[in-house]
């Protein structure tokens, strides 16, 4: 799983996205380090979901690179087909607009996303419906799993309810951790605090330190909420108009006159005079 | 309340009137052709007692709406009365007519209370215990019901039909389950497997001379090869454009069997197939050359209901496969995948699973059971021609699919046997039988709008269910 020393988890490289005649990204480079929460920041419509689509295999680039280090080898993301990007080069990613299977329960959501491992396991369901083979066990360590990560965004007691009826705050939090029990390297967040009250927010700042640190899983966020992006993010990206305008450390991206200019606007002054 | 009965009389005239104004063409009277031309036949009194019993349905349905449940109800009793009296009414429908239109009074009159009391029991601790061991053991008490029918006195040559025709429907619907209930794919082309099936079985049987118990697992195969064939350029197809392509699918399938003289016999069908044979021997009274027949085997007199007997327990048999896979199936990984699929194909895509592959498994394990229950179908009748294909085929079993409730297995069994049972009940009706099958649809969903049996059990639980607790 771990990355060779001193080489970012994800490179992308030149990446441009063409639908007709609109470039909604325009040659961004930028890579993310293994071990460190990245986020993409920019006004509405700069480009951010756009690159979230082309890393996640949702689009095909229309020119650019995207590497991904894995332990053994890397891969290429551009060139899989929709769901080997999660499958194999293990990229996970939630949504913007959550995306549960809302009439499963939750432990059901978190078992689907170990669908390829315990797939395996029940010899593509044949030892699983005769009932031989390691499918039993695989099973059990699923829903080990499962509980962990239930346990951990506090959500182990509404296990077997629908997540259709969880609470909004929860169906984020489901969301991510069913992202998570797919065992990704890289995990994309597209704006994991947006609708959550202050109080959430904070937690969800928690939750996301403890991916990082505790899992050791590299970060990918897309996010609006700067006391979320601000607070965890090790390096920012900012992109606008589908251009890369700056990029450094939350501290260095802050000040940066550039990103000030495309939050903010340009200064009446700086027109007049 | 008093002071609401004119406008409800009112609004009971009005509906009156409309059943007359529409009545009249097409009850009232009808053209005749009698030699010389054409002449008019009244059947004006059916109108009148048609309009008069819509009347006061109206009337009564208003004054249950207004709480005003007892005169409702007599209304109702009433209606039932006039329907069974050996008053002479103009014909037997007319009778039917009245006397249902007052149970669904009667009916309509209880429902609150009815409901008030379900309520009432679902909240109560010993009413949730009730309720979880009769989900648990209904399917139980259905089998041993079935399993114990032909042997009951009530079982003529006419119920064990009707039974086999029902088990096969809910085979068909438990196929079809897999499918539409649990991977979402609206199929509206599913007889086309069944027509594979049953050809598969008639031809290899009539010109290879392969037994029914050989060729059932091949027209299986042979319906699942043509699932994934079909469905691997169409599975790419969401919802609408899915169901529209299937349809089209069933419809060219039929075209073929239909066009294809050489091999299917075209219109004129394939008849004198076998029958499925018990242990080598035949259920006949003489045995053909080389063969033994049941009777002789078990050495007991010849019948013919043994034959159908033995269909029967086939079927059943059959069927029970059928559900018992698709409930292993629901357990494992690839079940639960494509109950994702049916909630949320783009979030399937992002965990890394195939939904082409897992829509394809869906597809063609439905298929083979079509396949099945096509082979035991072309066994049962002995002739098979494409008219038994056709669309409305694929049409009643999706039916039966969505108003079980779309995933339930014991509602499947529920709407088989309203949906098939009913129009041959009230076949007495004559063409009128299948306003029991409207009306059994319609019924289902006034009161239960997403299927007879809505409750979906999950695949697996973290916590065990606690009696008496809410699951």
């Amino acid at each position: 799983m771990s990355v060779p020393q001193g080489l970012p988890l994800i490179d992308v490289e030149h990446l441009t996205m063409r639908f007709g005649g609109l470039v909604a990204v325009d040659d961004v480079s930028f890579s993310a380090q293994p071990r460190e929460i990245t986020a993409i920041i920019g006004p509405n419509g700069a480009g951010k979901t756009t690159v979230f689509n082309c890393i996640t295999g949702f689009y095909k680039p229309t020119v650019g690179r995207l590497t991904l280090r894995g332990g053994e080898r890397d891969y290429l993301l551009e060139r899989m087909l929709g769901h080997e990007v999660g499958q194999r080069a293990k990229v996970a990613r939630t949504f913007q607009n959550i995306r549960l299977f809302p009439g499963m329960t939750v432990l059901e959501n978190l078992m689907v996303a170990q669908h390829n491992k315990l797939m395996r396991a029940s010899g593509w369901s044949v030892f699983g419906l005769l009932g031989i083979g390691a499918h039993r066990r695989a099973e059990e360590a699923g829903v080990e799993l499962a509980r962990g990560w239930l346990e951990r965004i506090a959500l182990i007691d509404d296990a077997d309810r629908p997540a259709g009826e969880l609470p909004y705050g929860a169906q984020r939090r489901l969301e991510i951790a069913r992202a998570m029990c797919t065992e990704p390297r890289l995990l994309c967040l597209d704006e994991p605090a947006a609708g959550l009250n202050p109080h959430e927010s904070a937690e969800l700042n928690q939750l996301l330190a403890s991916i990082r640190d505790r899992d050791g899983v590299g970060v990918l966020l897309i996010e609006h909420d700067m006391s979320v992006v601000m607070k965890i993010s090790d390096h920012i990206v900012v992109l606008d108009y589908g251009r890369k305008i700056a990029e450094g450390s939350p501290a260095e991206v802050q000040d940066d006159p550039a990103v000030i200019r495309a939050y903010l606007g340009t200064d009446d002054e700086a027109i007049d005079g | 309340m008093g002071a609401r009965l004119p406008s409800m009389l009112k609004d009971a005239g009005l509906t009156a009137f409309v059943a007359a104004a529409l009545g009249i063409f097409i009850v009232g009277f009808r053209t005749v052709d009698v030699g010389r031309g054409l002449t008019f036949d009244y059947h004006l009194v059916d109108l009148a007692v048609a309009v008069v019993t819509i009347f006061f349905g109206r009337l009564g349905l208003s004054l249950a709406a207004n709480g005003l449940r007892w005169p409702a109800m007599a209304l109702g009793a009433a209606m039932i009365a006039a329907g069974v009296s050996p008053l002479q009414l103009p014909s037997g429908f007319l009778h039917w007519f009245v006397a249902l239109g007052g149970v669904l009074l009667v009916i309509r009159g209880a429902w609150p209370w009815a409901n008030d009391a379900m309520a009432a029991a679902a909240k109560s601790p010993s009413g949730v215990v009730l309720g979880q061991a009769g989900a648990k053991w209904s399917g139980w008490l259905l089998l041993a019901a079935a399993v114990a029918m032909p042997f009951t006195p009530f079982a003529d040559q006419k119920t064990m039909d009707l039974g086999v025709l029902i088990l096969t429907y809910v085979m068909l619907g438990w196929g079809l389950n897999i499918v539409v209930g649990l991977a979402g794919l609206l199929d509206l082309g599913y007889v086309a497997f069944y027509a594979v099936g049953a050809y598969s079985y008639a031809l290899l049987s009539t010109q290879h001379g392969l037994g029914f118990w050989t060729v059932l697992p091949l027209a299986g195969m042979m319906a699942a090869l043509f699932g994934v064939v079909l469905g691997f350029p169409v599975l790419r197809l969401r919802g609408d454009y899915l169901a529209i392509v299937t349809l089209g699918f069933g419809e060219i399938i039929r075209l073929v069997i239909l066009n294809w003289f050489d091999l299917t016999n075209g219109p004129a069908g394939i008849g004198s197939i076998p029958g499925p044979t018990l242990f080598g021997a035949v259920f006949a009274e003489t045995p053909p050359a080389g063969k033994q027949t049941v009777s002789d085997m078990l050495g007991i007199p010849f019948d013919g209901n043994h034959r159908l007997i033995f269909l029967y327990y086939i079927i059943l048999v059959l069927a029970l496969i059928t559900n018992l896979f698709t409930q292993r199936m629901r357990r494992l990984p690839v079940g639960r995948a494509w109950e994702a699929l049916r909630e949320d194909e783009t979030a399937c895509r992002a965990l890394g699973i195939n939904p082409t592959n897992t829509k394809l498994t869906a597809f063609a394990v439905g298929a083979m059971f079509a396949g099945f229950a096509g082979s035991f179908f072309a066994a049962k009748q002995r002739f098979i021609s494409p008219e038994s294909f056709v669309f409305i085929e694929s049409a009643i079993i999706l039916a039966i699919v969505v108003l079980g409730g779309m995933g339930s297995q014991i509602g499947v069994v529920l709407a088989a046997v309203l949906l098939i049972g009913l129009p041959e009940w009230f076949r007495d009706l004559g063409s009128y039988r299948m306003l029991a099958f409207g009306l059994a649809m319609v019924l289902i969903m006034v009161f239960r709008p997403r299927g007879l049996v809505a409750h979906r059990e999950p695949s697996l639980r973290l916590h065990p269910v606690k009696p008496g607790g809410s699951g």
